[in-house]
């Protein structure tokens, strides 16, 4: 073959001599950067596997002179994080839950704390901006179902919202009311009619007002005669626009028909005491946080105030 | 007649048993699969026994040549038809679940459309069914021409790119009813992958057969690729499908590893899929094709054998970087990421071997876009042979794993590497395949380049903006020391770059197109009457050296 080398006019080196259908090959010898980059990473190779685990051995591998391992790495850096974090968590633990909000340092902790807690465990169902959605209560508003001072928010976070293995759940059922035949689809109508005009969905009509005299017998009982609702049972106001599942004729058809059975699962279990307690800070931040039930002392003096007050409109009537 | 009565028997037993099975199935995509292998062995028996002559009926409906006696083209030519029309298939899926990722509403909630069946569609058809073909057509058109012999056992030839073929059809169709395995790249449930072990084992006789058969004294480095390629294929294939089906007559599997020995076997399989199907093999084509289309000498017989050894040998131990801070081994996740590392220099062996090989013809860069796709094509494998070693890099990975970054390298090395390659060796090989003159239109090509290459661009940019904006946002960390994202916030962050991304696959697709309506009027026998690419007229005038008018006027 080598009869068959010849120096290549355009580059001015010697070919091999193969040739393949009509391809030869030049003699180029490797270009030295390609060689010493390729000897240099080898080297760098043989330093790295003295420095990190590298070998396998019978048992386990060799761990390397720098001691590291990712595991090891890993438990470094939680361990430093949890070590910031532990005066936070334990001063939160102990600090009682209405007193937090008299410190204001703390309670910014927490919040920030339940921001991030917010994210990995919340915004499935109430969304990236605790907006929430049909079905899916909005966190920044001040319509509460069970409450939304801080006590509540913490006793809705610890043990959910009809969770069936759990007594201390807050539970309530509306009874369904077209599927259990206790009223007649004319009747959900003007049912249906009587709680848009609560809201101020559409004006005062016949329907309605048959629907008033059956809320009174039905519905008044957990939604107050005023429809206000009940946060003892979950009963939400009817009388303001906002609605879980919708303010329009079909999906209070729906509601009234069926009933809803919205369910949140209980965190008490699954999160630390502190992680709830950073949720209910963040939760309570929103917007639509409410200051803490006053106590029963000042409850009767206020009480007594607002007595005095109506006494004079009571003895009118 | 004897023989023929032997194979017409088998071709109906065959129809039998798989009819039985069907009957007999466990799950409805047992029992589809089973009707199609029941219809591709009754048409094979059809030919069989039939007295037409198919290969020239074929030939006819091909407008293909007559074969002069020299080398075996017809199953080529066959080659040619199916990588583009897997091809077009291939990106049109790509494109489809591109824009399902930025409005899911188009999974049209209906199973068999949704994104999680139509992925594996994309990936194996633009890796095995376009890749794969264009492989074994390539293969088959190289190995004869530079070892000067006919292909070996002509009949097994055109067995393997039909089996292949079948292959195709039974994991797409598998995708589609959700039979799959789980494996990434590798989804074809068990009997499909003995199929195709069948079909490769042949591939391999074929290949070597001809080598073996050679009137060349030596092997040239281009069928060194392709043989590493068939070779670790095969291996890869057989230990990575290891399985025990629950029953013989439905299509679930389990796997014969567990936890992370089968996510590092899976690797290992993927990895070097990556490795010998996408890189070495489709080197294999740049070799032959590249200093055919330049008509010039390999830059470096000793580069092309160092970095040839050096790459096979360093490979085939890179996968474990696919599974950094998992509960692989730490061992064993350095071992992956020093390979990859040292794998760097053997990679660009190949892009220098190939890009040096213009020294000499370098202006056809500006005249040929055959060369030019080539050039492109070269470019894109040493940007992504750059990119994965420093991704393999534990501190760079633990930013891009696991984001869209990853989907960006591997398309900037599929679309400008593997894509663009094999667009160059098509246009190369149908004007030679059916006797043709040239080209229906080089300035197509032109078009087809600037299309692709846009697309890509669009395609990789995106994909690194992502990438790093969601590895960045993912680990971002307030003053007050937590995560600031969630989840949510960082997918619909995606959204502008999803858009851009389904944007450059259309331009992608769209340059596809083009080259199928070039490579169809080529085929027809047209030739469009189009300026000629290269037009650098003589200009007597300029061809002078440029002097500056003097600084000052002469005083007078």
């Amino acid at each position: 073959m080598v009869d068959k080398q010849r120096i290549d006019e355009a580059t001015g080196t010697q070919t091999v001599g193969h040739e393949w259908d009509g391809i030869e090959e030049l003699d180029t010898p490797m270009p030295r950067w390609w060689l010493w980059t390729l000897y240099a990473t080898i080297i760098w190779g043989l330093v790295y596997v003295v420095l990190y685990p590298a070998w396998p051995m019978v048992n386990s591998a060799t761990e390397g002179v720098l001691g590291w391992s990712s595991r090891g790495d890993y438990q470094k850096a939680l361990a430093a994080r949890e070590a910031e974090l532990e005066p936070i968590r334990q001063a939160l633990v102990n600090t009682d839950i209405h007193d937090l909000p008299d410190n204001p340092q703390l309670l910014n902790e927490a919040v920030q704390g339940g921001r991030s807690a917010f994210k990995v465990h919340c915004v499935q169902c109430h969304g990236a901006g605790a907006a929430g959605s049909k079905g899916y209560p909005n966190l920044n508003d001040d319509e509460w179902l069970w409450g939304g001072d801080m006590e509540a928010i913490e006793y809705t976070l610890v043990h959910g919202i009809r969770n069936p293995d759990h007594d201390e759940t807050r539970f309530s059922q509306m009874p369904a009311f077209g599927r259990d035949g206790i009223l007649q689809s004319n009747e959900i109508q003007d049912l249906v009619s009587y709680v848009r005009v609560l809201s101020d969905r559409e004006p005062q009509s016949a329907s309605s007002n048959r629907g008033a005299a059956l809320f009174e017998i039905n519905c008044a009982v957990c939604h107050g005669n005023d429809a206000k609702g009940d946060r003892t049972q979950g009963a939400p106001n009817l009388t303001d626009a906002i609605n879980l599942y919708g303010l329009d004729r079909a999906s209070l058809t729906e509601t009234i028909t069926n009933s809803r059975y919205g369910v949140m699962p209980r965190w008490g279990h699954r999160l630390d005491a502190a992680t709830i307690r950073m949720l209910t800070a963040y939760v309570h931040s929103l917007g639509g946080g409410e200051a803490a039930p006053v106590s029963e002392d000042t409850a009767t003096e206020q009480a007594a105030i607002a007595t005095d007050a109506e006494t004079p409109v009571d003895e009118q009537s | 007649m004897d023989t023929l009565l032997l194979k017409a028997g088998g071709w109906l037993a065959i129809v039998f048993f798989a009819f039985i099975a069907m009957v007999l199935a466990a799950d409805a995509g047992f029992a589809v699969h089973m009707a199609i292998i029941a219809l591709a062995a009754g048409i094979t028996l059809w030919v069989t026994i039939n007295k037409a002559d198919y290969a020239a009926i074929g030939r006819g409906i091909l407008k293909a040549p007559a074969d002069p006696g020299i080398y075996d083209d017809d199953p080529i030519r066959w080659g040619v038809i199916a990588t583009i029309f897997w091809g077009i298939a291939g990106f049109l899926v790509g494109l489809i679940i591109a824009l399902q990722l930025a409005f899911p509403v188009l999974n049209l909630n209906f199973e068999y459309t949704t994104f999680g069946r139509l992925r594996p569609l994309h990936t194996s058809a633009v890796i095995f069914a376009f890749g794969g073909n264009a492989l074994i057509a390539t293969s088959y058109y190289v190995v004869q021409r530079t070892c000067r012999a006919r292909l070996a056992f002509p009949g097994l030839a055109r067995f393997v790119f039909w089996g292949y073929q079948l292959f195709i059809v039974l994991a797409a169709t598998g995708y589609l009813m959700g039979v799959t395995q789980s494996k990434e790249y590798a989804e074809p449930e068990w009997y499909v992958d003995l199929w195709l072990t069948i079909v490769w084992l042949c591939y391999a006789a074929v290949f070597i057969g001809t080598i073996v058969r050679r009137s060349e004294p030596h092997i040239y480095v281009a069928n060194w690729f392709y043989l590493s390629f068939i070779l670790t294929i095969a291996m890869l294939h057989v230990v990575n499908g290891l399985s025990m089906p629950v029953s013989l007559l439905g299509s679930k599997s389990y796997a014969a590893f567990a936890g992370v020995q089968d996510a590092l076997t899976q690797w290992w399989y993927g990895h070097n899929a990556v490795g010998f199907f996408l890189t070495a093999g489709f080197l294999a084509m740049m070799y032959y094709f590249v200093p055919k289309q330049a008509e010039r000498p390999v830059y470096s017989y000793r580069l092309s054998i160092i970095h040839f050894w050096s790459l096979i040998f360093l490979y085939i131990w890179a996968g474990p970087h696919h599974l950094h801070y998992t509960a692989l081994p730490d061992w064993a996740q350095t071992l992956g990421m020093v390979f990859s590392v040292v794998l760097w220099m053997p990679s660009w062996g190949g892009m220098i071997n190939g890009l040096m090989t213009l020294n000499g013809a370098w202006d056809k860069i500006r005249t040929d876009p055959i060369i030019r796709m080539m050039v492109l094509a070269l470019a894109f494998y040493g940007m992504s042979t750059f990119e994965g070693p420093m991704m393999s890099i534990k501190a760079v990975n633990s930013l891009s794993h696991y984001t869209d970054w990853t989907i960006g390298h591997v398309h900037s090395g599929a679309l400008g590497w593997n894509g663009m390659i094999t667009f160059a060796c098509l246009y190369y090989l149908v004007p030679r395949l059916w006797g043709k003159e040239r080209l229906y239109s080089l300035r197509m090509v032109n078009w087809h380049f600037w299309l692709a290459t846009l697309g890509i661009v669009l395609y990789a940019a995106s994909m690194w903006v992502a990438g790093i904006m969601q590895g960045l946002m993912w680990r971002e960390y307030g003053d007050d020391g937590y995560l600031v994202y969630a989840f949510s916030e960082v997918v619909s962050a995606m959204l502008p770059m999803y858009l851009i991304r389904a944007a450059g696959g259309l331009l992608y697709l769209a340059g596809a197109i083009v080259l199928v309506y070039n490579v169809w009027m080529t085929i027809a026998g047209k030739q469009r009457e189009e300026k000629p690419m290269t037009e650098t007229p003589y200009d007597e005038a300029a061809d002078k050296p440029i002097v500056g008018k003097p600084a000052i006027e002469p005083a007078e």
